[in-house]
């Protein structure tokens, strides 16, 4: 598998959280991802840009197009350092939140995307990673 | 940036036609300006237009949900109309199927919606101006 593209953006704010979605729609339109494989894509990178500016205290966003043969996919991670998450089996239940969600932002986004990986421990930030395919 | 979405009032309903991607503020903006709104003009019903909107997600869909809810309390009916087919079926794959929000598939048939839902009390906001 090669990394044809890499690029990135800082979240920090909630007007990030907009931008994040513009940029991964782009990537996604630019691999000719079908309509729903975008809106899937671009909804789960929602979410997780969400995370990463208001529970991370801000972070990254890198964003990679993936070529596997003559598959297509793109590569999502969102980084940052903030407090981390203690109970990570707690954190992928569906319903269960910090405060003031859904708790839908983690597994919903994980159900969006065919690859799914999340590292985290207290006090080490968290890492998201999703790849969808086309 | 759009700092405000703009609420129209149509004799006894308020329109809200969604057209740009909401920063999360911007939705916060929304759900009381609208509730305001309401209890200001006493409108009966509310059309809430997302047709244009490509993404919703866990945050948009709780401000949808949160309308709804409120609006209810306040004895107005709203109608969320114009989901494009692929935000609807990320929603579903999401965990948010929105319960207790009423849909049409566009304006025309959401306000065929709420005219259906109005009692026929007389009271007709349309002819006070």
């Amino acid at each position: 598998m090669q990394v044809a593209s890499t690029s990135s953006l800082g979240l920090e704010a909630e007007a990030d959280i907009v931008r994040a979605r513009q940029v991964v729609r782009q990537h996604a339109q630019s691999c000719e991802f079908s309509l729903v494989d975008q809106t899937k894509l671009v909804t789960a990178a929602s979410e997780l840009a969400r995370n990463t500016v208001k529970h991370g205290g801000g972070g990254l966003m890198t964003i990679e197009v993936l070529h596997d043969g003559a598959k297509r996919g793109i590569r999502v991670r969102f980084e940052d350092d903030g407090p981390g998450i203690a109970d990570l089996s707690l954190a992928m239940t569906d319903g269960w939140t910090s405060g003031g969600g859904l708790g839908l932002g983690l597994t919903g986004s994980k159900r969006l995307s065919n690859e799914f990986e999340i590292e985290s421990s207290l006090g080490r930030g968290t890492r998201v990673t999703i790849v969808r395919w086309k | 940036m759009i700092e405000r979405i703009p609420i129209l009032r149509i004799g006894q309903f308020l329109l809200i036609t969604i057209q740009v991607d909401m920063h999360d503020q911007l939705a916060m903006t929304l759900q009381d300006d609208l509730t305001l709104a309401i209890e200001k003009t006493g409108a009966r019903g509310v059309l809430l237009d997302i047709s244009t909107l490509d993404v919703v997600d866990s945050f948009i869909g709780r401000m949808i949900s949160n309308i709804s809810a409120v609006s209810r309390l306040l004895s107005a009916h709203t109608v969320l109309v114009g989901m494009q087919p692929a935000v609807a079926i990320t929603l579903v794959e999401l965990g948010l199927t929105l319960p207790g929000v009423h849909t049409a598939l566009n304006a025309e048939l959401g306000m065929a919606m709420l005219r259906r839902e109005l009692p026929e009390d007389g009271v007709d906001a349309s002819g006070q101006h």
